[in-house]
């Protein structure tokens, strides 16, 4: 049920990011990535979540075991936090929503349309969506923006109480989120060499 | 699925949704017609067919962007693609939402219009029978060209550019099945053709649309 990467190269718009990544991640462990701005770390959890394919390397995990959560919630405006939670447990075939409901507070929010809601707010509901999908490996990229300091420590609490019941977590975050024992990966070593190439008509093949 | 399918319905029918604004737009250019080509019925009553198709075809035109464009916006569509949901699900479930928000309305209101155009009585039956069966097409049709356009800003242009050539056959035999009707003749050939497209459409160009997007995502 882990998630095993071995000499991963990723590119974005055409261009190599990062290569000869290897990263693995096993039940109830926690990775955190570290690395400067524009390194590529969304593109390699976009990667890892399967929404672009990489340039070489595997990639070993179960799709169906992961679940990812970008910069955007995927939140409707117009709908309720009750109604967009349900959505989401109903896609993922799920149907409790009191339990992510409870884990970020949002029990006086459930009738408020999501598009009411404080930034904080729409990014707990968003981060909620975690719980309803009953998946064990979270995928999540900068999950703490806009949230304050009791939401990080509500957000790193659900982090621990789901590691805790053998779950996974790769998170790319500039904070420190107070997971003792998560391990720590800096990309910055695998950035990607610039391309030199050869011949002036091979830049632009 | 299912859950797709009543969310994207919730969502249109709601505030800023956009249900509604094809049949406006229906109603729009029906009632504009007259004043533009002068009060002759006898001249409205032959146009009629063809004004109407084009109108439904346009008003279906008009809310194409907003398929993929809002959920693309808000992160949805990331969140939806890693879900367990196939991508060839997630686009048939869309283009129908979108036959439904859009194209049933058209078909349920095309008989009213008719009257507005003086539409001669034997083309009611075949004008509704031929936009219920052409409109599916409109919607698949344009769910993939909403696909190859979604991460475009302002692909409206583009969208339109790619979908019109396309629409073109759905418009040829629509429109000629309710002239048929009007003027009496055998609808058969027309009907068949019509229908032909629909469910060729219906058949091969989820595959497609659910392929675009994925590249789309990258």
């Amino acid at each position: 049920m882990g998630l095993n990467v071995s000499n991963l190269t990723i590119a974005r718009g055409g261009i190599k990011v990062l290569e000869g990544l290897n990263l693995s991640l096993e039940a109830g462990q926690a990775l955190v990535l570290r690395g400067p701005n524009g390194v590529g770390k969304t593109t390699l959890l976009r990667t890892i979540a399967g929404l672009q394919p990489p340039i070489e390397g595997t990639i070993k995990a179960d799709p169906e075991t992961m679940v990812y959560a970008g910069h955007a919630d995927g939140l409707k405006p117009t709908l309720t936090v009750e109604e967009n939670l349900t959505f989401w447990a109903s896609v993922f075939a799920t149907s409790d929503i009191d339990a992510a409901i409870d884990a970020f507070h949002l029990d006086a929010l459930r009738t408020r349309p999501a598009g009411a809601l404080s930034a904080g707010q729409k990014r707990r509901l968003g981060l909620a969506r975690l719980l309803v999908t009953g998946r064990p490996i979270w995928i999540l990229d900068e999950p703490t923006v806009s949230l304050d300091v009791d939401a990080v420590r509500m957000f790193a609490d659900t982090v621990r109480h789901h590691l805790g019941q053998g779950g996974s977590a790769l998170i790319a975050t500039h904070i420190d989120l107070g997971l003792p024992d998560a391990g720590i990966l800096d990309v910055g070593p695998y950035r990607a060499r610039a391309m030199n190439p050869d011949d002036f008509d091979e830049a632009f093949l | 699925m299912i859950a797709l399918l009543t969310r994207d319905l919730k969502l249109a029918m709601r505030a800023g949704g956009g249900f509604g604004l094809g049949l406006a737009f229906f109603l729009i250019v029906v009632t504009l017609v007259p004043f533009g080509v002068g009060p002759q019925s006898d001249l409205l009553s032959k146009i009629a067919p063809g004004i109407l198709w084009l109108g439904a075809l346009l008003a279906c035109l008009l809310s194409l962007d907003r398929v993929f464009a809002l959920d693309w916006e808000d992160g949805s569509l990331d969140l939806l693609a890693t879900s367990p949901l196939p991508m060839e699900g997630i686009v048939t479930i869309k283009a129908l939402a979108h036959w439904l928000t859009t194209g049933l309305p058209l078909v349920l209101a095309a008989p009213l219009f008719g009257l507005l155009l003086s539409l001669p009585t034997p083309g009611y039956a075949p004008l509704v029978l031929s936009l219920l069966l052409g409109t599916p097409a409109l919607s698949v049709i344009g769910t993939f060209g909403a696909a190859l356009t979604v991460g475009l800003k302002r692909g409206g242009l583009l969208l339109s550019l790619l979908v019109l050539p396309l629409y073109v056959p759905t418009l040829i035999f629509g429109a000629e099945m309710a002239r048929r009707g009007v003027e009496g003749l055998d609808t058969t050939t027309p009907l068949l053709m019509l229908a032909g497209i629909t469910c060729g459409t219906i058949a091969l160009l989820p595959f497609a649309s659910a392929a675009v997007l994925k590249v789309n995502l990258r």
